[in-house]
C-alpha cells in the first residue's frame, strides 16, 4: 500500500502538484489520468523521489520514503517509461540485469531471473538475451523495458505512459501482458496515461488530475456514474459513457443460470462486446461459456441494458 | 491491352563506353600522366643547396628500367579508368606505388657517381605528383572495399612496416632526403621522440583537464557559454602568437621560482610549447564532451536514475560510454592537429621535427624540410586511421 499525504510540488509561482492525498491499495493497478501539464507525471516521480516534494510525504507500507537515500529507495521500486529508455550500449540481458546487479545478486541468480522474465514476456532467451536494443522491434523493446523494471522483484511498479509510443495492436497486447503480469507477481502498479480507454481498461482504480489537483479517485464505474466534477465527466466522455460502463463488467460476472439459445460468448467478454454480438445476430440472449467450453449460464439483452444505466 | 512486343532498345555503344569510365580514375590519370610527361622525375644538384637540373623518367633511368616503369604506370592508368573492381584497382595502384618508389631510388643510384658525396639527386614533381595520384587511387579503392576497422589498422601497420623496411634496406640511400637523414640520424630519432612526446603529452593533459570541464559544462548549463567562449577565443589566436604569449609568464615563473626552473620550465623551449598545445587541445575535447553527453538518450538517463543508479553510476555506466565515440572524435581532431602544430614549436626551441623544417627553410635545403615534413604527415595520417577505427568499433551497437 502506498499512502500519499498532502503532496505538493511548487515550481516558482506554479504548483505542478497541489496538495494531493490518496491511498493506493496493494496488489492492484491504479491509473493516474490527466491532460498534459496536469501534474500526473510529477506526482508519479515524487513517489520514487526522482522529484523531491515541496511539501507532504509518501509512505510505502507505512514507511516514509525519505527514511533512506533516494537511490536505495528506487532500487526497490520498478520504473518503466515511455520509449522504454533501454541502454543502447548494453544487451537485453545486461539491461534486465541492471537493478539485480546494483543490488549485488549472485551471478547465477541474476541469470536465472533474466531467463525467467524473458520467458514471461515471450522472448526466447537463446535468441534475444545477447541482442542489442536496436535489434528488437518496438513492441519487444517495450517488453524488455517492463521486464527490466520488474527484474529485482519490486513490490511497487511505477509506469510513466509505458505504452504511449506503441501502435494500437501492439499496445493492446502490451496491456494484456501487464494485466497478466500484475496477477502473476501481485505487484502494486501505478500507471500514468492520458488515454482514458487505457485507464478504464487497466485500472482497478482511476485518479483524474487537472492543473495539479486530484479531482476524483475511485473505481472506474463510479467515475462514470457519479463524476465529482464537470471536468471528470468531460474526460470520461459523455457520448459513450454507457458503452464504457458496459465494458467494465464481464459476461461471466452477471450471467444468470439457465441454458437458453443464442450466440455463444466467452465468460471473459465484456458486456459491451456481448451487446454488440446480440445486435449483430438479432438475438435477445447469449449463452455464456467458460474457456473450457462448459456453459456458465445465459445473459439476456435486458440484463445488459440494466448494467448500462447509473444506479 | 496489347503487350508491348518491342524490347527496349539497347543503349548505344558510346553511352555504355562512357558510363564504364571511372571519373576519379580518369582525372587522376590525366594529372599523373601530365606530370610524368612534363615535370622532372628527379633533380640532379651539384650540392645540397643549389637548384637542380631536371631529368625526366627516361633520362634518369636505363632504357629497360624506364620502359618497365612506364609499362606499370600505363597499366595502372588503364585500370584506374576502366576497371571497377576495387580489389584489382588497389592491387595495381599499390604495384605502381612500389614501382615508382623503386624507380626514383634506382635513378638516384644511377645518377650518383661512385664515391661522390656532394652531388644530390632529389625526387622531382614528376615523381611526387604521380605518387600522390596513386595514393589517392589506393585510398579510394580502400574506401570502396569498406574494410572492417581492425583490417584498416592492419593495413596501416603493414604499410608502415614496409616503409621502414624499405628505407632500412639501403636501397634508397642515394636519394637526397636519405642523405640528409644519414647526416642527422641521431638527431632525427631524438626529435621524432620529442615530437611524439609533445603531441601526446599535451593531448593527455587536455583529456585529463577537458573531460571534467566538459562534464561540468554539461551539468551546469550556466557555465557552458563562458567556458566554451573562452576556449574559442584561445583557438583563434595564431599558434606562433600563442607561443609568444606563453614566453612572458613562464619566463617570469622560472625567474621567481627556482624549483620551476629546475623542472625545465622556461620562457622558451618545450614548456611554453606544451602549455600552448594544451590550451589549443582543450576546445575540441571540452566541446565534444558536452556534445557527446547532450546526445545521450534522455530516456536512458531517466531510466538509469529511476532504477536507482547514483549520479556517479549514471555518469560512468551510461553517459560516458554513450558519449565516448563523440569524445574520441574530439581526441582524434586534437591529436592530428597537435602533430601538425608541434612543428611550429621548433621556433621557440621546443624541438620536434619542425627543427628540420625550419633549418631547411633557413638553409634553402628543401631536402631537410622534407626530412621533417614527411614523417609529420605519416604520423598525422596514422593517428587519424587509428582513432577512426577506434571510434567505429566503439560506435557499434549504440544506435
Amino acid at each position: 500500500m502506498i499512502t500519499v499525504e498532502n503532496l505538493t510540488k511548487q515550481y516558482g509561482a506554479t504548483r505542478a502538484v497541489d496538495d494531493v492525498s490518496m491511498q493506493i491499495p496493494g496488489n492492484s493497478i491504479t491509473v493516474i489520468v490527466g491532460t498534459s501539464g496536469s501534474g500526473k507525471s510529477t506526482l508519479l516521480r515524487m513517489i520514487n523521489r526522482l522529484i523531491e516534494p515541496s511539501a507532504g510525504r509518501v509512505l510505502i507500507e507505512g514507511k516514509d520514503t525519505r527514511s533512506e537515500p533516494a537511490h536505495l529507495l528506487r532500487r526497490r521500486i520498478g520504473y518503466a517509461i515511455q520509449g522504454h529508455g533501454l541502454f543502447p550500449h548494453r544487451t537485453v540481458e545486461e539491461n534486465i540485469a541492471t537493478v539485480p546487479r546494483l543490488l549485488r545478486w549472485s551471478a547465477p541468480r541474476v541469470r536465472a531471473r533474466v531467463e525467467e522474465l524473458l520467458r514471461v514476456f515471450q522472448l526466447d532467451p537463446a535468441q534475444y538475451a545477447r541482442a542489442f536494443p536496436h535489434e528488437l522491434s518496438g513492441g519487444q523493446q517495450q517488453r524488455v523495458g517492463v521486464a527490466r523494471a520488474l527484474a529485482a522483484e519490486p513490490a511497487v511498479l511505477l509506469m510513466d505512459e509505458p505504452f504511449g509510443a506503441l501502435d494500437p495492436i501492439i499496445r493492446a497486447k502490451a496491456q494484456e501482458d501487464l494485466l497478466n503480469i500484475q496477477r502473476r507477481f501481485g505487484t502494486t502498479v501505478v500507471l500514468v496515461t492520458h488515454d482514458m480507454d487505457e485507464a478504464f481498461h487497466l485500472g482497478d482504480r482511476v485518479a483524474v488530475m487537472s492543473q495539479g489537483r486530484l479531482l476524483q479517485y475511485d473505481r472506474p464505474a463510479v467515475l462514470l456514474t457519479r463524476p465529482a466534477d464537470p471536468f471528470v465527466s468531460r474526460m470520461t466522455g459523455l457520448a459513450d459513457r454507457a458503452m464504457r460502463l458496459l465494458s467494465l463488467t464481464t459476461a461471466g460476472e452477471v450471467a444468470s443460470p439457465g441454458e437458453g439459445g443464442g450466440p455463444r460468448v466467452a465468460a471473459s467478454a465484456s458486456l459491451r462486446e456481448v451487446l454488440s454480438e446480440l445486435l449483430w445476430s438479432g438475438a435477445h440472449a447469449a449463452l455464456v461459456v467458460e474457456a473450457d467450453g462448459t456453459v456458465r449460464g445465459q445473459l439476456s439483452l435486458e440484463t445488459i441494458l440494466a448494467h448500462g444505466r447509473p444506479r | 491491352m496489347l503487350q508491348s512486343a518491342q524490347p527496349q532498345s539497347p543503349p548505344s555503344a558510346s553511352i555504355a563506353w562512357a558510363s564504364r569510365i571511372d571519373r576519379l580514375g580518369a582525372l587522376l590519370t590525366l594529372v599523373g600522366a601530365a606530370a610524368v610527361l612534363w615535370l622532372p622525375f628527379v633533380l640532379v644538384k651539384a650540392n645540397r643547396i643549389v637548384p637542380g637540373e631536371p631529368r625526366a623518367l627516361w633520362e634518369a633511368l636505363p632504357g629497360l628500367a624506364a620502359g618497365g616503369c612506364t609499362a606499370v604506370l600505363l597499366l595502372s592508368a588503364l585500370v584506374a579508368v576502366l576497371i571497377g573492381n576495387a580489389r584489382i584497382r588497389l592491387g595495381v595502384a599499390l604495384l605502381a606505388v612500389v614501382t615508382v618508389c623503386l624507380a626514383v631510388a634506382a635513378a638516384a643510384s644511377a645518377l650518383t657517381p661512385a664515391g661522390n658525396r656532394v652531388i644530390r639527386v632529389a625526387a622531382g614533381a614528376g615523381f611526387w605528383v604521380p605518387l600522390v595520384c596513386l595514393g589517392l587511387l589506393c585510398t579510394d579503392a580502400i574506401t570502396r572495399l569498406r574494410p572492417a576497422p581492425a583490417r584498416r589498422v592492419l593495413m596501416l601497420l603493414a604499410f608502415l612496416l614496409a616503409a621502414v623496411l624499405a628505407l632500412a634496406s639501403g636501397f634508397f640511400d642515394h636519394l637526397s632526403v636519405m642523405r640528409e637523414y644519414a647526416v642527422n640520424a641521431e638527431r632525427f630519432a631524438a626529435e621524432l621522440r620529442q615530437h611524439g612526446l609533445l603531441a601526446l603529452g599535451s593531448l593527455g593533459a587536455a583529456v585529463i583537464a577537458g573531460l571534467p570541464l566538459g562534464i561540468l559544462c554539461h551539468r551546469v548549463p550556466r557555465l557552458r557559454a563562458g567556458i566554451l567562449g573562452t576556449l574559442n577565443v584561445i583557438q583563434t589566436i595564431p599558434a606562433i602568437a600563442l607561443f609568444g604569449i606563453m614566453m612572458a609568464p613562464l619566463g617570469a615563473l622560472a625567474a621567481a621560482l627556482p624549483l620551476a626552473q629546475r623542472l625545465g620550465i622556461r620562457g622558451i623551449g618545450a614548456a611554453p610549447a606544451a602549455v600552448a598545445l594544451f590550451l589549443y587541445s582543450l576546445l575540441p575535447i571540452v566541446a565534444n564532451t558536452v556534445l557527446g553527453l547532450k546526445r545521450v538518450s534522455q530516456a536512458a538517463v531517466d531510466a538509469a536514475r529511476g532504477m536507482g543508479m547514483t549520479n556517479a553510476q549514471v555518469l560512468w555506466r551510461i553517459e560516458l560510454p554513450l558519449a565516448l565515440p563523440v569524445i574520441l572524435t574530439g581526441i582524434r581532431v586534437v591529436l592530428v592537429q597537435n602533430i601538425g602544430m608541434v612543428t611550429v614549436a621548433a621556433l621557440i626551441g621546443g624541438g620536434g621535427l619542425g627543427t628540420f623544417v625550419f633549418q631547411g627553410i633557413g638553409q634553402t635545403a628543401i631536402d631537410l624540410v622534407l626530412l621533417g615534413a614527411i614523417p609529420i604527415v605519416v604520423m598525422a595520417f596514422s593517428a587519424a586511421v587509428l582513432l577512426d577505427a577506434l571510434v567505429e568499433v566503439l560506435d557499434r551497437g549504440k544506435r
